[in-house]
C-alpha cells in the first residue's frame, strides 16, 4: 500500500492551524490540515475575537504587535462575514493604581512607537456614554479591532487551499512518529514536518507539554447598536489573566458589527465540564454591570464557555518539540490566540525554512519548560 | 434579589401532559407546582378552555385541577438551570428561582416550518401561529385563507378559522392519499372516538376542498401575500389568498430537556417505563417524548405524576393505555411523514434563518448544523434556531444535540446572583 506524501501536516483547524496552513502554503509547502471537527469549532468558536496589543511582557508585546500589523494589513482582503471592525480598545482605569498603570502603558507604547492616547474622565464619558460615572480615565488604542474568528479561520484555510493545501475534517491525528502521522480512520500520511496546532488538545497527545485548560464564560445580547463603541477592558484584566491561579472575573465588553454586545469573561482552572455554570455567569454579568450599569436591561440571547490553552508563563509554545525531530508546536495561546495566530504562523515558517526571523524565536520555544524534555 | 419557590414536584408545562402529571402527583399529598409561560393553563389544545369550554375531556381535567392541591404558576417562563435542583424562570417582575426534588418536563411541541420562496412575505404564517393570533383578536372574517403543510392540525386550524368567519379556500396536505388511507382505516378500527372527532371536523369543513398530494411551492405578492402556488409534482397552480397558514408537522421543545442533560434519541426525549429520563428524578411526558396527540400526553402525564411521587402501582395500570396511544401515534406519524420533494422547494436565495438573514444556498454548503451555525450564524439570532433548526433537521438531516442557555432571551439582570446562591464579586 502506498502512503501519500505531503510535506507538512498541520494538526488542528482552529485559527492557529488555519494561519499556519496559509503561511506555509504561501511559502510553497505542501500542506494537509487535519481536524476531527468543523473548521474553527474549538476555542476559536468560543473566543471573543479581540485583535489587541498586550504589553505585559516584551515577548507578548512583540508578538501581538507583529500579529496586529498583519491583521490590519489583511483588512482589505478579509471577506465581509469576518466582521472585522476597527473599534479600538479602551483600557478602563477605576482607581489611582490603575491610572498609574495607564501612565506606564503610555510610556511603553511611546517607546515602541505605537499609536495610543490617554483619556481623562470627561473624554472617556464622551467616548462611552453608557459607562458609569466616576471612572478615572482610560488608555485608548485606536488600531485594535474585533473579528468573528470562525469565518476568519475558514477564510485562511480557503487561502491555503488556493495554494494546494488539502483539508481533512472528520479525522483526528492519533499518533505522530517522526515522518508519519497516523489518523483515526486508519490511514497514514508521511510528512517532513508536523505542526501541532491543537490548542487544549495538545496536552492530551503530548503529555508533558505544560498546557492547562482555562475555562471562560461569555454571554451575547440581542442587537443594541451603539450601546458600546469600543472594545472595553478593565485594567485589572491583565493582573487577573496572568497573576493568579484562582478563579477570576473581569469586565470585557465588545461591540459586534451586528449591534450585539459581547460580554465576558471569567478564568477558571480545573473546570472540566463545558456547561455554563450559573454562578460564574452571574459573576461575569455582575462585574460588567459595575462598569456598564445599563447592561442589566439588555436581553441576553446566548451564553457559552470555552477553554483557553494556558501555559505557566502566559506565552505560547512555538517551535520544535525537542523530543521528536520534525514535530513543531504552535499552541498554548491562552486568551490571545486569535490575535497571535498570524505571528505564530510567521514564526513557524521561520523555523521550517531557516530564513531570518523578524521576531526573536527564543521566548516562545517549547524547550523553555523543564516539563518538555529538552535534549535538543 | 431573586425570589424563590420550593416544590417536591415541579411540572414544566400546563398542557394536557403537565396537568395530568400535576393532578396525579398531587394525590400523593406532596407539594406540587406547575409552571407555564402562558397567562392561563391548557397548553396548545386547551388554551382558553377555562373561559370558553369546548372539549368535554378538558372540562373533566380542569375540574380535577381545581380540586387538586397544587400551585399554578402562570406567566412564568423557565429560561435555564440554576444549579442542581433549581430552575431559573422569568416573570413580568423579574427572575425567580424554582427549586424541586423531582421534575416533570412537559413542554410540548411547536410547529415545523419549511422554507419556500416567498415564505417571509407578510401574510404567510404558521398554522398554529395564525390560530393563536386570531384567538388573540386578529380579525379574520371574510379573509381568504389557504392552510398548507401536513398533519391533522391543518384540519383543526382550518375548522377553527372558519368558525371565526374566515373563508378557508383550500387545505393542502402534502401526504399522499395512499398513505392516509391505512391511517383512516386504523382509526375506524381502533379509535371510534377519534373517528367521530374526525368526521365532526370534516363536517365543520364541508365545502372546503381538502387536497392530498400537494404542497406550496411559492408565495407571491408585492410586499404582502397575494397568492400561493401549489404543486403536486406534475402540475402547478395558483390560489389567491390573504393568509397562507403553514405547518409541516410538530417538533418537540427539546431545549429544556437538553439543557438538563436528558438523553435524546431519534429526536425525542428518551424515557423508561415510568417516564423517567436519563437524568435521575427528571421525567418527561407528552409531545417531548414523541408526537402523539392528546391521549398520549394525558396518559404519559399521569404515569409521570404517579411515578415521580412513589405511586408506581397506579402508574403501572396505565401502561397498556400508553401502548395504545403510542401505536396510534406511530400510525399517525407514518401517514403524515414528510415527502422528499419538500427538501427541494427552497430556492438558493430563499432565507432559511430569518433572524440572521441566511439563505438556503449558504446553509447547504456545510456538513453539519454546528458548522453551518459557526460559518453563517444560522440559528444564532434571538430565536436560537427554533424555526430554522427544525427546518434544517428535515432538510439536511442535522439533529439538534446541544443547546446554550438561556433557552429564551432574557434581561441580563436575570442572570445576577440570587440571595440563596451567593458568590462574591470579583
Ligand atoms: C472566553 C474566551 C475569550 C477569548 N477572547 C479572545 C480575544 O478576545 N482575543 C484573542 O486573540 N483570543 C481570545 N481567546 C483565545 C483564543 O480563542 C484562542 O487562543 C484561540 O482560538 C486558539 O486557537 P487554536 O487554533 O490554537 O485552538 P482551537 O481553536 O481550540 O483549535 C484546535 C483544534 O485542534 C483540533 N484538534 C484537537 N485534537 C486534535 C487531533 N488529535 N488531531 C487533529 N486535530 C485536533 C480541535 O478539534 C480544534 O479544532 C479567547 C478564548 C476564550 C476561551
Ligand atoms: C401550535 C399548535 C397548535 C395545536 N393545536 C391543536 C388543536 O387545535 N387540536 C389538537 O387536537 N391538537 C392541537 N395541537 C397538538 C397538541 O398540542 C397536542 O395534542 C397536546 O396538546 C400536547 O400536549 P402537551 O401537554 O404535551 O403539550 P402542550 O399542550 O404543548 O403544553 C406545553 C406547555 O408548556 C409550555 N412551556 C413550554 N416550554 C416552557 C418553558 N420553558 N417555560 C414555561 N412553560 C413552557 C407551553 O407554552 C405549553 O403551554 C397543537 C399543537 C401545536 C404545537
Amino acid at each position: 500500500m502506498s502512503v501519500p506524501t505531503c510535506q507538512v501536516a498541520v494538526l488542528g483547524a482552529g485559527i492557529v492551524g488555519a494561519a499556519c496552513a496559509r503561511a506555509l502554503a504561501q511559502a510553497d509547502f505542501q500542506v494537509v490540515i487535519i481536524d476531527p471537527n468543523p473548521i474553527g469549532s474549538g476555542a476559536t468558536a468560543a473566543g471573543m475575537g479581540h485583535i489587541l496589543l498586550i504589553d505585559d511582557s516584551p515577548a507578548q508585546f512583540a508578538l501581538t504587535q507583529n500579529s496586529r500589523q498583519q491583521w490590519n494589513d489583511l483588512a482589505p482582503e478579509l471577506p465581509d462575514d469576518c466582521e472585522f471592525v476597527k473599534c479600538g480598545t479602551l483600557w478602563l482605569a477605576a482607581d489611582e493604581d490603575e491610572l498609574d498603570e495607564v501612565r506606564r502603558k503610555e510610556e511603553r507604547f511611546r517607546a515602541a512607537g505605537v499609536a495610543a492616547e490617554v483619556l481623562d474622565t470627561r473624554q472617556l464619558a464622551a467616548a462611552e456614554p453608557n459607562l458609569r460615572a466616576g471612572l478615572l480615565g482610560a488608555f485608548f488604542i485606536p488600531d485594535d479591532r474585533v473579528i468573528y474568528p470562525p469565518c476568519a479561520a475558514r477564510w485562511m484555510i480557503e487561502e491555503a487551499q488556493r495554494h494546494g493545501t488539502q483539508l481533512r475534517t472528520g479525522v483526528s491525528a492519533i499518533e505522530v512518529t517522526g515522518k508519519e502521522v497516523r489518523l483515526s480512520d486508519g490511514s497514514r500520511i508521511s510528512v517532513e514536518f508536523t505542526v501541532h496546532a491543537t490548542g487544549c488538545g495538545t496536552a492530551k497527545m503530548l503529555p508533558g507539554v505544560p498546557i492547562r485548560p482555562r475555562k471562560g464564560h461569555l454571554i451575547i445580547t440581542d442587537r443594541y447598536p451603539g450601546f458600546v463603541r469600543h472594545a472595553l477592558l478593565e485594567l485589572g484584566y491583565i493582573k487577573k489573566a496572568h497573576g493568579t491561579d484562582t478563579d477570576s472575573v473581569s469586565c470585557v465588553v465588545h461591540p459586534r458589527r451586528t449591534g450585539q454586545v459581547l460580554v465576558g469573561s471569567s478564568r477558571q482552572f480545573d473546570a472540566e465540564s463545558k456547561d455554563v455554570d450559573p454562578r460564574m455567569l452571574a459573576r461575569v454579568v455582575a462585574r460588567a454591570t459595575e462598569f456598564l450599569p445599563g447592561l442589566t436591561r439588555l436581553s441576553g440571547i446566548r451564553a457559552w464557555t470555552g477553554f483557553r490553552a494556558a501555559t505557566p508563563d502566559g506565552l505560547p509554545l512555538i517551535g520544535p518539540y525537542p523530543e521528536l525531530p520534525g514535530l513543531y508546536l504552535a499552541t498554548g495561546h491562552e486568551g490571545h490566540g486569535i490575535t497571535t495566530s498570524l505571528g505564530t504562523a510567521e514564526l513557524i515558517v521561520d523555523h521550517l525554512t531557516g530564513r531570518t526571523p523578524r521576531l526573536p524565536l527564543e521566548p516562545y520555544l517549547p524547550a523553555r519548560f523543564s516539563g518538555v524534555p529538552a535534549h535538543a | 434579589m431573586t425570589p424563590e419557590r420550593q416544590f417536591d414536584v415541579l411540572v414544566v408545562g400546563a398542557g394536557p401532559a403537565g396537568l395530568a402529571a400535576a393532578c396525579c402527583a398531587a394525590e400523593s399529598g406532596r407539594r406540587v407546582g406547575v409552571v407555564d409561560d402562558n397567562p392561563d393553563l391548557g397548553g396548545q389544545i386547551w388554551r382558553g378552555e377555562r373561559v370558553h369550554p369546548h372539549h368535554k375531556e378538558a372540562g373533566a381535567w380542569l375540574q380535577r385541577v381545581r380540586t387538586a392541591s397544587l400551585d399554578f404558576l402562570p406567566g412564568m417562563q423557565v429560561i435555564g438551570q440554576n444549579g442542581p435542583g433549581r430552575l431559573l424562570a422569568e416573570t413580568a417582575d423579574g427572575a425567580c428561582e424554582l427549586r424541586f426534588e423531582r421534575l416533570i418536563l412537559a413542554p410540548g411541541a411547536r410547529e415545523r416550518f419549511l422554507p419556500f420562496p416567498g415564505w417571509t412575505l407578510p401574510g404567510v404564517l404558521g398554522a398554529g401561529g395564525l390560530q393563536a393570533m386570531v384567538k388573540g383578536g386578529l380579525p379574520i372574517e371574510g379573509r381568504r385563507v389557504v392552510v398548507a403543510g401536513s398533519g391533522p392540525l391543518l384540519l383543526a386550524v382550518a375548522a377553527y378559522l372558519r368558525t371565526r368567519g374566515a373563508k378557508a379556500s383550500l387545505i393542502a396536505e402534502q401526504a399522499a392519499w395512499s398513505a392516509l388511507l391505512p391511517f383512516g382505516l386504523a382509526l375506524l378500527r381502533t379509535q371510534p372516538d377519534k373517528t367521530r372527532q374526525a368526521l365532526a371536523l370534516r363536517w365543520a369543513l364541508r365545502g372546503v376542498p381538502y387536497r392530498t398530494d400537494c404542497w406550496p411551492m411559492r408565495a407571491d405578492g408585492d410586499g404582502k401575500l397575494a397568492s400561493v402556488t401549489l404543486t403536486n409534482g406534475r402540475r402547478t397552480w395558483s390560489v389567491p389568498c390573504d393568509y397562507l397558514a403553514c405547518g409541516f408537522g410538530l417538533v418537540p421543545n427539546l431545549e429544556l430537556p437538553l439543557l438538563m442533560g436528558c438523553d435524546v434519541r431519534a429526536g425525542f426525549v428518551a424515557v423508561d417505563e415510568m417516564q423517567q429520563t436519563s437524568v435521575n428524578g427528571v421525567y418527561g411526558a407528552g409531545e417531548v417524548t414523541g408526537i402523539g396527540g392528546l391521549d398520549k400526553s394525558l396518559t404519559e402525564g399521569q404515569i409521570a405524576g404517579y411515578a415521580a411521587t412513589g405511586q408506581p402501582a397506579k402508574a403501572r395500570r396505565l401502561v397498556a393505555a400508553r401502548k395504545r396511544s403510542q401505536r396510534f401515534a406511530a400510525t399517525l406519524n407514518t401517514a403524515f411523514a414528510l415527502r422528499d420533494e419538500l427538501r427541494h422547494v427552497a430556492a438558493p436565495d430563499t432565507l432559511v434563518c430569518r433572524c440572521e438573514d441566511v439563505s438556503y444556498d449558504r446553509v447547504r454548503r456545510h456538513e453539519s448544523w454546528r458548522a453551518a451555525k459557526l460559518q453563517t450564524r444560522c440559528g444564532m439570532g434571538p430565536c436560537q434556531g427554533r424555526v430554522c433548526g427544525a427546518a434544517t433537521e428535515f432538510l439536511f438531516g442535522w439533529p439538534t444535540t446541544s443547546v446554550r442557555p438561556p433557552i429564551y432571551p432574557t434581561a441580563l439582570a436575570n442572570f445576577l446572583e440570587s440571595p440563596a446562591n451567593p458568590a462574591s464579586l470579583a
